[in-house]
């Protein structure tokens, strides 16, 4: 396993008393739109920076956000998004240029609101000692490389990561 | 500038932080960032604007076994002083 974690500065209590421990958050993060990126994101980074610990098991679709050569450019849809930056009919909103430009505006949210961009958040992830699983059956089924995943990724099956996620306190499904 | 007085002693170290302007979950986050590299019993003087900070600085602290010693309102902002470890 890479260790890439910076250890957090309090006592660990890990297999000691019940209830000592460090508390746990395992996360799937199953989607690769730029909106659908940033809850897991956001709820890892607040986890270890409480003391927890965090994972996330990178899955399908959301393995597109621990990819080299998509992590910067995941994209919002407008098709089938009522909620989305623009919205438009969904006639409107297979039109060319329209997932760009749904993409571009929620950028630009982001952005004026000084919020990191995915790569940002997954380094600050990282450096904090959030655990990145990356699916190895997704990998083998979208030929996925180990070498296309951002360093610090933990290739893992569904045992590996449940066996991770059945000492977690909370587990989330994005 | 006016401060505030406090119930930590003027000895104690104390160290400011401003995330004005920043959102969930970087205040939290830049919170962590000081206070895992402050001593015990050192003090983190926290500035923020996001409403959701009245109730994230205080979970945080519960979470990592800090101690809020203070929040109050200054110039439009909320201050938060945040005590590292319990104060048992």
């Amino acid at each position: 396993m890479t260790q890439t974690a910076v250890p957090l500065p309090v006592d660990d209590l890990q297999g000691k008393e019940p209830g000592l421990r460090r508390k746990r958050i395992a996360l799937v993060a199953s989607k690769g739109t730029l909106d659908q990126a940033y809850p897991p994101l956001i709820l890892a980074s607040t986890a270890v920076s409480m003391g927890w610990e965090a994972g996330i098991y990178f899955t399908f679709y959301g393995l597109d956000i621990l990819h080299k050569d998509r992590f910067e450019k995941l994209k919002v849809a407008s098709l089938a998004n009522p909620s989305g930056p623009i919205q438009l009919p969904n006639a409107l909103g297979a039109i060319p240029g329209a997932t760009a430009a749904a993409t571009r505006v929620m950028r630009k949210w982001m952005s004026d609101a000084r919020m990191p961009t995915v790569p940002e958040f997954l380094q600050m992830n990282r450096e904090l000692g959030v655990e990145f699983f990356a699916c190895a059956t997704t990998m083998g089924v979208m030929g996925v490389e180990e070498k296309d995943l951002i360093e610090g990724s933990d290739i893992a099956g569904a045992a590996a990561f449940l066996d991770y996620a059945a000492e977690a306190d909370i587990s989330m499904f994005v | 500038m006016t401060e505030k007085t406090t119930d930590i002693p003027t000895t104690v170290e104390v160290t400011d932080l401003d995330c004005s302007g920043l959102l969930c979950p970087l205040p939290v986050y830049q919170a962590a960032l000081v206070l895992n590299k402050l001593d015990d019993g050192a003090v983190l003087r926290l500035v923020t604007t996001d409403p959701g900070a009245l109730r994230d600085i205080p979970a945080m602290a519960h979470q990592r076994g800090d101690t809020l010693v203070e929040v109050f309102e200054e110039d439009g902002k909320q201050v938060f002083v945040v005590q590292k470890g319990s104060s048992q």
